[in-house]
Order: structure tokens, then C-alpha cells, then sequence
């Protein structure tokens, strides 16, 4: 992973958030993947998501894996903590962390490699014990770094750069967390912005494990005519089934969501996601009836895009373990440890 | 083999042989506990299969006025219940010892030996007799054989009964059952036979300040002590009761009296890699975090431990070793993992290594691993096994010292990270290798990358030879100025030096002691230094320069422990040599004067002949 700082220019009449920061601030150093990656752009999705919440840059912990996807972290808030931990166990890291210190905001960003190969294990656990942070799965069906191999995540019939046809079935990650149970599930696109923007705000105000696969086209190795993980293949196959709305608690809420297409959930901070489904029968609430739905999309050869499940009552991991409310980094020793009397009076019990 | 002398009071070893999964552990369990409140020095080993329940498994006792407590492989009495093993249950009575059987069936030809004495008590039969129900007889059986032991090995029945008592307070049906089965058995062979036999029990007061634990008991309430709040771990014999005991010690002493909730957490992870990650990720926040686990997990981790080491996050390891390699035998002692934690992961590594003997030393070796990670910012490892992880050990009384505090090494605080320009997160500023770190969440300015990647001393990504080179230096400095800091090595030595040292380590430690005292009695003296940490510091070194021959005794095949010290001091390798054993079972007397005696003088050869 390289490393160039990015000289930091700021317009006077630049825009600032509530803490006073402008997007730049929220900015991290020059990325050095190839020119018209997809990956660069879910970068932009985040930095502007980030700016839009007013986030803190030193209380957001990012951490990533191994892998193009993995080396972004450090072109996004220069001024977060970082964690580039090893290839597909990222989730432990975070977990371990998130346990230890629950009042950071943790980001994980991934790839398909690091999520669904080597890092399938870890993916799946860390859904279960639903760690309360925002995980981003850049999919591009290929891996990068060691140039153009299939991903667990290629389709049927896919071709690679030299036109060999994948003949392995692929894991799907959106599938894969919904059986999981996963409580918060979307699926873009890194071209769509509009999108894409609503969809990380919501999930980084999610209590619990807020997963997020784009598809995000590797310009080298796996954006030619026979990939279904190009710019042009995800553009004519993309089925938005759901719009997204993210209002933050600060702005006032107008409206009353009452109309039939629209959805609203209160998160637990108290902003709110509204959902405006496309088919009038989507539920994103109703997880079967969101695999049924998807899977039928699916065979039509469509991708399925949106904030497609949301559930925002299920208990994250600390909820599971009945954790103090103060984080545990935080307790102070005298506290947490019992003394010389209360080790006499245990040992009674081995004499 | 030796003839049990007339009267051996307070010093033989006995072993019972039962079915695994039928009870026998809580029966063998008030048969010790009964010995040590009876005020005599008890060891107790637990030899059991990697199985639930069916197979053979095998509780040795020994007890020794003179507090010897390694394993005796010769045992004065045999108490075999199980008819599957009896074959070499039998043949492994001391000529002249006794053997108690269940005569509900009697023995067959082949089992007869006619230089010891057969001691039939039909424990089967008299269960069916007296009590309903499969699994009552069966329990019943085990607590009917502590009966009659009472009988002749003159236990103490008032303290047996105390314990029943005890244990049973609140279940009067089973406390019942109890004393009827410890009576049948204790009446059965008071009418029978002549009792006590020669090998018996008086009450001594050798166990005023002492405790009966477990090495995973004690090791897991020094984390409670040491302030850990995040555990993280995949179950894996023999080290699974560490956590087991941490999650009962956190319950008693960690849960917030006001809330009722936890100020801990306890992940159990999908597996070895996750629990090591999790740790990592806990440490990185500023957590005490460990992970116990055995050689197996330490194989699987051991990628992250090479992380920890690069971007020196404190994390402690325990490694309650078994017999490997591979899946190995799950439920057998070793210390075939020396070299592995010393050096785990791939690159250059080294690590800070800590060797306890007993449970007394799992409980403050744990305590110091904590400091340790934090102040040299760096995985730690504590070394235990199977023998002191998993039996019963009586040891001097724990002790905690109300102000102790945690060494948390060089973390800055958002007032010291004010008042800095900026922070670099590997800069050596103190000349003592060791830089300082952050906490996330801190202070905008603490906020750095962590990495595994190629950095240099200001935490950046680094291609550049020269930028990388610095940093690896600097941690290998860092990880050696350890050695000073590790539990000092004990020795043994007299006035003057003698010609021969032992060298040895952990649980081996018991065994060297009682050898070198019984070759003290005939006359050869050596002396001795237990390793308590790695690195090794100038102790070390000097003791090994300072002897012609030293011997380094360990529990593994590969000399491991000779090849660290060849490995990392300047000693002639020619001069150390290995004694080593390897079965499985904890190391015994024997096995130390068999392994010094070919390379010493004449007396000691007729010592072991």
C-alpha cells in the first residue's frame, strides 16, 4: 500500500458541517489504484457521508483487510485511527475493538476476496454476533492485486481478461447476510452516488452490523465485455428495487410518512431512514419475503439495488453480552479488580 | 522393583482405574480433597482419554510427608474398577502392593499375580443390591471405592463426610445415597480384611497456608486480577477451563452491583484466528485482552501474531500445552511448543515468553504477561500444560498486593497529546526502543494507521529498505531489553559450583528438585537454574558459562529448550545436553536420574540401576 500525501486546498467559500470541517477535512492521501476504479468513487460516497453526519474524524476507527479494496481506508479521514489488518480477518479485529471500546464508530471496508475466500469465516461470525458497525463489500468478482483471478463472487459464465468462463457458482454476500440474519443489507452500485450516499449515512447510523455490498468494476482486470461486474453490465442489469432517504436528527422532519410506498425507520440515534419502494409489495422488513424477492430478480439476470432489509431492533453484540453502558477501555482498574480480601475469602473454596 | 517397606505412613502413590464418563472424577475429586484436609502433601494426576464418556481413564494420587509432589509412577496400590484395563492396571502394582478390585465378578486366571495381594470388594453387586437406577448405581460405585479406602488407607471419615456434607446441603437424597455408599464400602472392608495396610495415612499440618487449584483456575483469576476485560477464545483441550474459569470468576467479581451488568466481555470466537484478531483488535483500544488456547490454536494465530509484533499491540497469549504434533494427544502433557511461541509467525519475530511451575506462578505470571504486553507493547505468551493447567496442585495460598498497578507502559493522554505538535507513533523518542502509543479515541491528534505493512519510525507505509531495516531493529532491541524485566530464573546452588548444572523449566521443575535431592543424599551435587522467562537474561548466560556440563531437561522430543539457549546465548553448544521425555505424562524422578545417569559418575549409575 502506497502512501502519498494528498496536498490539503481549501476554497474560503467551501461548504463546512456543523463541527466547522469542510468535505477535505474528511479527506485522506492520494489514492493510488488505477484511474477509474470503482472503489475510488465509494471513497467520494463515504467522505461525503462522513461530512454530511458531522462525524468526528478521531472517533471513527477504520479498518480493512487485504486487497485493493482494503488499501482505501487511508485515502478517507486522514485524521481517523486506522487498522489494515491482515487478509479476510479484519471483522475479528473490529470486533475485538468494537468490545473494548463501543463508542467509536467502526468502518470496515472489504472486497470480495477478503470477504468471501479467505475471510468467509470471520464475514459470517461477525454478522451473527451483529458488531455494531458499517461494512463495505467492494465486489468487483476479481482480485486486483494479484491481476485478474476469478473471486468467489464471479458469476456463471463471467469471463475473465483472457476470455476463460467462470464455471463455479458464486457466493452471494446480500444473500449470504440476509440467512445470517443480518439487520441491515444494501446493494449498490460505486457509479450510482445518489444512490450510494443515503444508503452508507443510514447504515453508519445503524446499531449493529450494517452491511453494504457495491459493485464496483476493476477498470484493469475485469471490466470487458464478458464480465457481468463491468461499469456497462451493472448500468443495463440494475433493478433498484427501494430509494433511499437518510434524514439526520438534526434536520427537521416535515413530513409524515404515511404514504403507502414509503417506509420510515427511526434509528436508534434518532435520524431517520424513509424507503420508497419501487413494487408497491416489497417489504424490507419481512426477511423471507426479501430473499423470495431477490432471488426472482436474480434469475431475471438483474441486480437488485437499494437498502434492501432493515430491521433496527435487534440487540448489536454488547446487547447480546449485557455489557456495562460505560465502554469497558474506560473503567477504571480499581473497579475491575476484586482485592486481596475477596481473593482470601475465594480461596476457601480450594482448601 | 522396589518392595513396598513395611510401613510406608504419609509416602506412597496409588492409582485408581475407572470408566470415563461414570463419575469417577468427583470421587477421585473428595479423595484428594480429603488427603490435603487431612494436612498431608497430595499431588493428584488426572489421566484421561479425548472422550466423553466409555473409554479408560486413570486418577493417580501420591502422597509424601516431605512435599514432594511430582508424579510417582510407582504405585503401592492399584484400585481398578475397570475390567477393560485390568490387564495393565494389574501389572502395574510395585511388587509386594495391592491391588482392589470389584469381586461381583470374579477374577480371571490371567490376572492373577501372586506377589501382590488381592483386595475383593463387590462393589457392583453390592450396589444393585442397595440402590435404584442405572445411573445412581453407577455413581455410587466410584463413591462406595472412597469407602473403602477410608478403610484401609485410614482416612480421616469425619472429614469425608464433612465434604459430602458440604457439597450436598442443599440435595438431602444425594447426600444419603452418599453416606450409604462411603459406609458399605468402609464396612464391607473392616468385616473382610485386616486394615490399615502398611501403606497409611496420618494427619500431618503441612497445609496450613496452602490451596488445592487448578494451574487454568489460577491463570484465569490473575487476568481477572490484572484487569483484563475482553477474553477472546476457541475451545480446544486442555486450556478450555481457563476461560471457563475466568467466565466464573468475572460473574463473581465483575458484574456491576447496581446494574447487574457485565464490566467484561467474554467473545467466544468461530475459531483460533478470530479469538487471536479479536484480542488485537481489544488491545488496539486500550483493553487488557487475552486468549488461552493450546498448541494447535498458536498454529492458527500465529499470522496475527506477527501483526501484533509489526505494529506492537500488547496481546497475551496462553498456551496450555499438549502433546502434538498435529492433533497429537489432546489429553496427554508436553512442552513441544517452545519454539513455536518463541518465534511464532513468519519473518523475523521473537517474543516475550513467560514459564510457570505451578498455579501459584499461572496466577502471577499472568498478572506480569499484562505489564509485560503493554510496557514492550508486544505479544506475550505464557507457557503452561496440560499437567499444571488441568490437575489439582497444592501450592502456597495465592496473594494479591492491594497496590499493585497495572504497568500500563507509554500511552499518552489527550492532555500529554496537547501539548505535543504531532504524534509518530514508532518514534524511539526515549532511547529505550520502546515508543510512544495512543489510544483511538483519545485526542484528535493521537489518530494514527495501524499496520502490517512495510512503516517507517513515523507509522507510514514504506518501501524504502533503509526506513524498514529501522524499525525491525529496533523492535528486535526492544523485545531482548525484555529480558531483564521477565521473572528472574531461580537457582539452586551451594556455596561453591558444582561441576554439573541442570537446566529446566515449567512443570519439569518438581521432578528436577526431588532428583537433585535424592543425588544430594548419595553424595553428587549439581546445581540447577529454572528458566522463568525468555529472553534469557546475564543469570542465564552465567550459569551456562559457569559449568562444565549442564543438563536440560524438557518435556519434548526436539531439545527445544536447548536449542533457545543455543539459539540466544553465547554458551558451547557441546557443553549442554538434553535429557528429555516426551510420553505424555508429566515428568517423574525417574525420568531425570535415568536421562543423568549415563553422563555422570559410577555412584549415580548404581543410583538408578
Amino acid at each position: 500500500m502506497s502512501y502519498i500525501t494528498k496536498p490539503v486546498a481549501r476554497h474560503p467559500k467551501m461548504p463546512v458541517n456543523a463541527l466547522g470541517l469542510t468535505q477535505r477535512d474528511y479527506e485522506g492521501s492520494m489514492s493510488t489504484l488505477c484511474a477509474g476504479c470503482g472503489h475510488d468513487s465509494v471513497t467520494a460516497a463515504l467522505i461525503q457521508s462522513f461530512f454530511e453526519l458531522d462525524l468526528e474524524p478521531h472517533l471513527l476507527a477504520k479498518l480493512s483487510g487485504i486487497g485493493c479494496s482494503s488499501k482505501t481506508p487511508t485515502y478517507f479521514v486522514r485524521d481517523a485511527h486506522g487498522f489494515n489488518a491482515v487478509h479476510g480477518r479484519m471483522p475479528s479485529i473490529a470486533a475485538g475493538a468494537n468490545a473494548a471500546n463501543k463508542e467509536l464508530l467502526y468502518v470496515g471496508i472489504s472486497g470480495d476476496g477478503d470477504s468471501l475466500s479467505i475471510g468467509l469465516g470471520q464475514f459470517c461470525h461477525a454478522v451473527r454476533r451483529n458488531v455494531n458497525m458499517l461494512y463495505v463489500l467492494e465486489n468487483n468478482g476479481v482480485y486486483g492485486l494479484t491481476k485478474g483471478q476469478f473471486s468467489a463472487s464471479a458469476d456463471i459464465g463471467s469471463t475473465s481478461k483472457g476470455g476463460v468462463a467462470n464455471r463455479q457458482g458464486p457466493i452471494d454476500s446480500v444473500g449470504l447476510a440476509l440467512s445470517l440474519g443480518a439487520t441491515f443489507v444494501a446493494r449498490s452500485f460505486s457509479g450510482d452516488k445518489a444512490q450510494l450516499v443515503p444508503i452508507l449515512k443510514a447504515g453508519l447510523s445503524h446499531t449493529g452490523f450494517a452491511f453494504v455490498d457495491v459493485i464496483s468494476p476493476c477498470v484493469t482486470f475485469n471490466d470487458h465485455k464478458g464480465s457481468t461486474k463491468s461499469y456497462a453490465h451493472t448500468r443495463d442489469h440494475m433493478h433498484e428495487v427501494i430509494q433511499t432517504d437518510f434524514v439526520p436528527l438534526r434536520a427537521e422532519i416535515k413530513t409524515a410518512y404515511t404514504e403507502g410506498s414509503v417506509k420510515a425507520v427511526t434509528m436508534h440515534d434518532g435520524s431517520v431512514v424513509k424507503l420508497r419502494k419501487v413494487n408497491e409489495d416489497y417489504d424490507p422488513s419481512d426477511r423471507r419475503g426479501v430473499l423470495d424477492y431477490l432471488g426472482s430478480v436474480a434469475a431475471k439476470g438483474e441486480i437488485a439495488t437499494g437498502l434492501l432489509y432493515l430491521e433496527e431492533s435487534g440487540g448489536d453484540m454488547h446487547e447480546f453480552e449485557n455489557t456495562v453502558d460505560t465502554p469497558l477501555v474506560h473503567i477504571p482498574y480499581g473497579k475491575l479488580c476484586p482485592g486481596s480480601a475477596a481473593l482470601d475469602e475465594l480461596q476457601k473454596e480450594f482448601r | 522393583m522396589d518392595q513396598p517397606r513395611a510401613s510406608r505412613v504419609n509416602d506412597f502413590a496409588l492409582k485408581v482405574a475407572t470408566v470415563n464418563g461414570t463419575g469417577s472424577a468427583s470421587a477421585n475429586g473428595l479423595l484428594l480433597q480429603a488427603l490435603f484436609r487431612m494436612g498431608i502433601p497430595v499431588s493428584g494426576k488426572n489421566v484421561f482419554p479425548s472422550n466423553i464418556q466409555g473409554l479408560p481413564t486413570w486418577y493417580e494420587v501420591r502422597v509424601n510427608k516431605d512435599g514432594y509432589t511430582a508424579r510417582s509412577p510407582e504405585f503401592q496400590l492399584i484400585v481398578a474398577i475397570n475390567p477393560e484395563s485390568y490387564a495393565r492396571d494389574i501389572e502395574e502394582v510395585v511388587s509386594g502392593g495391592w491391588v482392589l478390585y470389584d469381586s461381583t465378578k470374579e477374577l480371571a486366571e490371567e490376572f492373577q499375580r501372586d506377589d501382590v495381594t488381592f483386595i475383593g470388594v463387590p462393589l457392583a453387586g453390592m450396589c444393585v443390591e442397595h440402590f435404584q437406577g442405572a445411573r445412581t448405581r453407577i455413581l455410587m460405585k466410584n463413591i462406595m471405592y472412597v469407602g473403602a479406602l477410608v478403610a484401609l488407607l485410614d482416612i480421616d471419615m469425619a472429614i469425608v463426610k464433612g465434604m459430602l456434607e458440604e457439597k450436598f446441603s442443599s440435595k438431602k437424597h444425594l447426600m444419603d445415597a452418599n453416606y450409604q455408599a462411603i459406609d458399605l464400602g468402609y464396612d464391607y472392608i473392616k468385616t473382610h480384611f485386616d486394615c490399615p495396610l502398611p501403606i497409611r495415612l496420618e494427619t500431618m499440618d503441612a497445609n496450613a497456608n496452602s490451596v488445592m487449584i487448578t494451574g487454568n483456575a489460577a491463570a484465569a483469576l490473575g487476568c481477572v486480577y490484572a484487569g483484563a476485560t475482553v477474553g477472546a477464545w476457541y475451545p480446544i483441550t486442555p486450556s478450555t477451563s481457563l476461560m471457563d474459569g475466568f467466565t466464573e470468576y468475572c460473574r463473581r467479581f465483575r458484574v456491576d452491583p447496581e446494574t447487574g451488568k457485565n464490566n467484561f466481555m467474554i467473545i467466544q470466537a468461530e475459531d483460533e484466528l478470530a479469538a487471536a484478531g479479536m484480542v488485537i483488535g481489544a488491545a488496539w483500544m486500550g483493553a487488557r485482552s487475552f486468549t488461552p488456547t493450546s498448541g494447535p490454536g498458536i498454529s492458527l494465530m500465529s499470522e496475527f501474531i506477527g501483526l501484533a509484533y509489526y505494529a506492537e499491540v500488547p496481546s497475551v497469549f496462553f498456551d496450555v500445552q499438549r502433546t502434538g504434533p498435529s492433533t497429537g494427544m489432546p489429553t496427554r502433557t508436553q512442552q513441544g511448543d517452545l519454539m513455536l511461541c518463541a518465534y511464532a509467525s513468519h519473518g523475523d519475530t521473537k517474543h516475550i515468553v513467560l514459564f510457570p511451575a505451578n498455579p501459584k506462578e499461572c496466577f502471577e505470571f499472568a498478572v506480569a504477561a499484562f505489564d509485560l504486553a503493554e510496557r514492550f507493547q508486544t505479544p506475550t505468551f505464557v507457557m503452561l500444560d496440560l499437567d499444571i493447567g488441568m490437575n489439582d496442585w497444592l501450592i502456597p495460598s495465592l496473594e494479591w498486593d492491594d497496590s499493585y498497578v497495572p504497568d500500563r507502559g507509554k500511552v499518552l493522554s489527550a492532555e500529554e497529546l496537547e501539548e505535543i505538535d504531532k504524534f509518530y507513533r514508532y518514534l524511539d523518542k526515549d532511547g529505550d526502543h520502546i515508543a510512544a502509543r495512543t489510544l483511538p479515541g483519545v485526542h484528535p491528534k493521537g489518530a494514527y494507521f495501524t499496520r502490517g505493512s512495510g512503516h517507517d519510525k513515523y507509522g507510514s507505509y514504506t518501501e524504502d529498505s533503509d526506513a524498514y531495516t529501522e524499525v525491525m531493529d529496533r523492535l528486535l532491541a526492544k523485545v531482548e531489553s525484555a529480558g531483564d524485566h521477565v521473572p528472574a530464573p531461580e537457582v539452586f546452588q551451594g556455596a561453591t559450583p558444582a561441576p554439573h548444572g541442570v537446566v529446566s523449566l515449567g512443570g519439569c521443575h518438581w521432578a528436577v528438585l526431588e532428583a537433585r535431592d535424592d543425588l544430594a543424599a548419595r553424595g553428587i551435587h549439581v546445581d540447577y537454574l529454572r528458566v522463568r522467562g525468555f529472553p534469557f537474561n546475564q543469570t542465564v548466560e552465567d550459569f551456562l558459562s559457569e559449568h562444565e556440563t549442564v543438563f536440560v531437561i524438557e518435556q519434548n522430543r526436539d531439545q527445544q529448550l536447548r536449542k533457545l539457549l543455543v539459539n540466544e546465548t553465547g554458551c558451547a553448544k557441546e557443553g549442554l545436553v538434553s535429557v528429555t521425555y516426551y510420553g505424555g505424562q508429566p515428568l517423574s524422578k525417574g525420568h531425570v536420574l535415568e536421562g543423568l545417569a549415563p553422563h555422570m559418575e559410577n555412584a549415580l549409575m548404581e543410583v538408578v540401576s
